[in-house]
């Protein structure tokens, strides 16, 4: 069964290939070959887990050799898969998840002229997405991770005749270009302190102290930059926001559920390294905790219901970077709320997209309002993934975040400012969360209708209705995922338990504040925001026109001026450098060229006369030569 | 070393083949250098097999000398045997060049050769079997590739040379018919062209036939035999002869028979054809 | 007899055959003073793979007559079109390449 583990990528990957190249023949089937593929991987990986759970916990990492991938000199790699519970725990994710959307996908993009097209670059992230999690080591995984880059390049441009789509594509691109440098540099140090760039024998190498200090906190810290540019992590988190101009569904695949949290992936993954590398590990959590304020802060104030939705994605995903920045204790956490967190983001950009499906793919909340009468399974689905990420008991989110928030209180072994400060900013967020969540959930579904049937009194003509049963179905799942998930899976400490060969045993620390009154005031927090958000978008009239709003509203709907410091730091100095070269390259270069290439053409006009067109001419040039050579090599010998 | 009768065998034939390839250098007609160059491939593939290398001369007197140069007199019948070079130097100064190139060559070369030392050679008896099934291993072991290729380049060969003279109709077919209105229209000759001998004393290819005035009708013998200059003098005949003796005013024509036939052939022979459009070979 | 002898013999049959490329104007000549290079070559490399006893200069001389043979299709289907294009053989009046 492992030996298959091949198989999940090949299927997938030769699916969208088959989708790419039979053209519009497979228009009429294209779609289920494409759910097909997405299911058949899914059954693979369950047979994986399966096979997993047959065996010793001290037997669950396996790594299967697929062939000899680079031979040079002294360096061999070998292509490989790595199937222990980590990368089964993201394989079942990818595909489960991966499969109802491409369920929702079929209904969500039925108008759609290009729709194979869109589910051969579905599947096609599922194979880079495997391949990334599957792989046994960091050059494979770079692979991967540059396959889900392309594909969510090739999906948030799914509508590239739009301009603007077109280049919140390129930005995405962009930007997690600037981080794969990082990632470059990361192969590159660990090749040259390990010699090899496999899990296997970095992990060997660095437990027994195989690289300085300093080298393990640049590699970490190269890891780290790649990490925030996939994960959408300050200060490479501008492109995840424009990335919303792709069709719904692939904002829940890739930019809530799976890719986004890649760069998670690769932190636990990475865990080895980090045990070296404390500093690292530091910057890690701290980058998380900016990015989980960040992300809340911004999605208090974004309108656009998408992009309200990716702001909390960057924030949740935050909260995962914390977790993972705490070391070992955190890993299994930060995975646990990643998986939660993958069923109810989902599930509730889902539900995004169904709103959008009745509301003429309207995106601004301030035009929504009482939808809860129309879209009863849509609030309900919704309303559970909402329940989930506040928190609430027994909802998944509960279990997940509320271990981050403890942790994060027992963060740097429980001594110092580290778990006050982590602490702190986790409960914060936990609040803010509360409130934009719920500030979401009531503009859409709750308060008066800021729209009508009939297009009276300036407000827009909507007709609202149920999506149909292939958009419904998925929904559903995810809502049970959001619901139950959690429950069960931390359940007597399963999941970490089950995660325990792959992220390494963890000592376990008192948090500086008893667990109860951790939750307490977690909930607490929870209860004001939700309570705030109450009052002002269902007690209160939501204007259809935003107000101007405080200072800190008009940054956060500013996306905190990411942009406009993006372009002044770096867009607006590369554009003078790049005219000052372009000057001095007409300038200088030109000429100088220009001189030159005139020379050689009075050079050649000279030598034209030579060339007078009679092959016998050239043949005695020819052999001129030759009798030149032989009598130069005969002068020579002497 | 060679056998003694190796070294007869390659005196006979070196200075036969040196010869032979001047034969490149001066004759005029293209066909007798080509059959000049048969000859120096035969004597190759003699060669050949003397050096040990029996594959190989058989190889050359089938390719080279069966196709290769088969398919240069195919080619020089198709361009007509009348192109032969003209002995007027166009290039300034070439043929002085060419010859000084040729010879400095040659000297080179041959220095070069004098000055090399060359151990006495192992001939191919001590190191390797049968020379077809030596070389069958060799060509489809360690070169089965750069063979593949080949077999790749002479397919493409061929194509190529199918594109290459495949002739794109560009005016309309033009019909028997068309060719007579055009005669007619430009007062060309209407009737078939005479065929040779007639009236003349022997009804050869290459005599003229005689026209009522006794005089010669160059255009009724074969254009190739008239390139060549294989055409004969019209036959007289003896009674005419004798009328000439006995003093008789023979038709002064007849005079000009052999005034006729001395000057050089070719400087008329291509200018009878009927109709620039038409192939000449119609006509004969 | 040494077998450098075949070599002198090669060296002027070659020559002869440049000597033709270099004076002769009628294309089919020309075409002919290149074979007799090629064959001079080959006798050379038969000659050179007798006195080292090593097949590989004749399995090389094979090659060559195949090229040659590929080499002789297509430059007399180029003289044939030239010829029907142009009613001559001779290279010189191809020289519209010049200047």
């Amino acid at each position: 069964m492992i030996n298959a583990a091949w198989l999940l990528i090949a299927i997938p990957l030769a699916s969208a290939a088959l989708l790419l190249l039979a053209g519009r023949k497979a228009d009429t089937w294209g779609h289920w070959l494409g759910v097909f593929a997405s299911a058949a991987s899914f059954i693979l990986g369950a047979g994986l887990l399966l096979a997993l759970l047959g065996r010793d916990a001290g037997d669950r990492v396996h790594d299967v050799h697929l062939f000899d991938w680079i031979t040079a000199g002294d360096l061999v790699l070998h292509a490989g898969l790595r199937v222990d519970p980590l990368s089964v725990t993201f394989v079942l994710l990818v595909t489960f998840v991966g499969s109802l959307i491409h369920l929702y996908s079929v209904a969500y993009m039925s108008h759609d002229t290009d729709r194979r097209r869109f589910f051969a670059y579905l599947n096609l992230f599922v194979a880079a997405m495997l391949i990334l999690v599957l792989a046994d080591s960091y050059l494979l995984l770079f692979v991967g991770w540059e396959g889900v880059g392309l594909a969510s390049y090739l999906l948030i441009g799914f509508w590239n005749h739009v301009p603007t789509y077109a280049t919140a594509a390129k930005k995405a691109f962009i930007m997690n270009r600037v981080a794969d440098v990082g990632m470059i540099v990361a192969l590159g140090a660990l090749f040259s302190v390990f010699g090899a760039l496999d899990f296997a024998s970095i992990e060997t190498s660095a437990a027994t102290g195989g690289a300085s200090e300093g080298m393990m906190t640049l590699i970490g810290l190269m890891l780290l930059v790649a990490a925030c540019g996939k994960s959408a992590q300050f200060p490479l988190q501008a492109w995840l926001g424009d990335a919303m101009a792709g069709p719904t569904p692939v904002s829940a695949l890739i930019h809530a559920a799976t890719m986004v949290t890649a760069g998670v992936y690769l932190i636990v993954r990475s865990g080895p390294i980090y045990d070296q590398a404390p500093m690292a590990l530091l910057a890690v959590a701290i980058i998380g905790a900016i990015t989980l304020l960040f992300g809340a802060i911004v999605g208090c104030a974004k309108d656009d219901i998408k992009k309200a939705l990716a702001a909390s994605t960057m924030s949740q995903i935050g909260y995962m970077m914390l977790a993972a920045g705490l070391g070992p204790i955190g890993y299994a956490f930060a995975i646990f709320h990643l998986i939660t967190h993958g069923f109810f983001k989902a599930g509730m950009f889902l539900g995004a997209g169904s709103v959008m499906h009745g509301m003429n793919d309207d995106v601004d909340m301030r035009r929504f309002g009482g939808l809860s009468r129309y879209m009863k399974i849509t609030w309900i689905t919704f309303g559970f993934g909402w329940l989930a990420i506040l928190g609430v008991p027994p909802f998944s989110g509960f279990w997940s975040k509320d271990k981050i928030i403890e942790a994060a209180f027992s963060a740097g072994h429980g001594e110092g400012w580290q778990p006050w400060v982590f602490g702190m900013v986790a409960l914060f967020g936990a609040g803010l969360t509360a409130f934009y969540m719920s500030r979401l959930f009531f503009m859409t579904f709750h308060g008066k209708a800021r729209w009508n049937s009939t297009g009276a009194d300036g407000q827009p003509e909507r007709h609202p209705h149920e999506s149909p049963v292939l958009m419904v179905v998925p929904m559903v799942v995810l809502a049970a995922g959001s619901a139950f998930l959690g429950l069960i899976l931390a359940a007597g400490g399963r999941f970490a338990t089950w995660l325990e060969p792959s992220t390494g045993h963890a000592e376990h620390h008192d948090p500086v504040l008893p667990i109860p009154v951790i939750i307490a005031a977690t909930l607490i927090v929870v209860a004001v925001g939700v309570v705030i958000a109450w009052r002002q978008y269902v007690l209160a009239q939501v204007p259809a026109i935003p107000p101007v709003g405080s200072p800190l509203t008009r940054a956060a709907r500013r996306d905190l001026y990411q942009d406009d410091v993006n372009e002044a730091v770096f867009m607006r100095p590369g554009q003078y450098a790049t005219r000052a070269l372009v000057y001095a390259d007409k300038k200088a270069l030109d000429n100088s060229i220009t001189g030159a290439a005139g020379l050689l053409g009075l050079l050649g006009l000279g030598l034209r006369r030579l060339q007078n067109g009679y092959v016998r001419t050239y043949a005695a040039f020819i052999l001129i030569g030759l009798v030149a050579l032989l009598v130069a090599a005969a002068v020579l010998w002497n | 070393m060679t056998s003694p009768a190796e070294a007869v065998l390659f005196w006979c034939l070196a200075p036969l083949m040196v010869l032979a390839s001047l034969g490149l250098l001066f004759a005029r007609k293209a066909v007798h250098a080509t059959m000049s160059v048969v000859f120096v491939m035969i004597c190759l593939a003699v060669l050949y097999i003397a050096n040990e290398a029996p594959f190989l001369g058989i190889a050359q007197v089938v390719v080279y000398t069966g196709a290769i140069m088969m398919l240069f007199l195919f080619v020089i019948m198709l361009v007509g045997v009348d192109a032969s070079d003209s002995l007027v130097e166009t290039i300034r100064g070439q043929r002085y060049l060419g010859w000084m190139i040729g010879v400095g060559l040659t000297i080179v070369l041959l220095t070069f050769l004098a000055r090399v030392s060359f151990d006495q050679g192992i001939g191919h008896s001590a190191t390797v079997d049968q020379n077809p099934t030596a070389i069958a291993r060799t060509l489809l072991g360690n070169y089965v590739f750069p063979l593949e290729l080949v077999g790749i380049l002479l397919v493409t060969a061929a194509l190529a040379a199918l594109t290459m003279t495949h002739q794109r109709r560009l005016h309309p077919r033009v019909s028997q018919k068309d060719l007579a209105d055009a005669r007619v229209a430009h007062g060309r000759r209407l009737t078939p062209l005479p065929s040779p001998g007639v009236f003349a004393g022997r009804n050869a290819m290459d005599v003229p036939a005689l026209d009522p005035d006794g005089n010669p009708v160059e255009s009724s013998v074969s254009r190739v035999l008239r390139a060549r200059g294989q055409d004969q003098v019209a036959f007289v005949d003896p009674d005419i002869v004798q009328l000439t003796e006995a003093g008789e005013s023979a038709p002064a024509t007849w005079n000009r028979v052999n005034a006729n036939t001395e000057s050089a052939p070719e400087a008329a022979a291509p200018n009878d054809s009927v109709d620039k459009s038409t192939p000449e070979e119609q006509e004969k | 007899m040494e077998y450098s002898n075949y070599l002198y013999l090669a060296v002027l049959l070659f020559c002869v055959g440049a000597a033709t490329v270099l004076l002769r104007r009628n294309a089919i000549i020309v075409f002919m003073g290149i074979e007799l290079m090629l064959n001079a070559a080959n006798l050379a490399f038969v000659t050179f793979s007798r006195m080292h006893g090593d097949i590989t200069g004749q399995v090389v001389a094979f090659f060559v007559m195949t090229v040659a043979a590929a080499e002789v299709v297509v430059g007399l289907a180029i003289i044939v079109s030239i010829y029907r294009s142009r009613r001559t053989v001779s290279v010189d009046d191809v020289s519209l390449l010049k200047n």
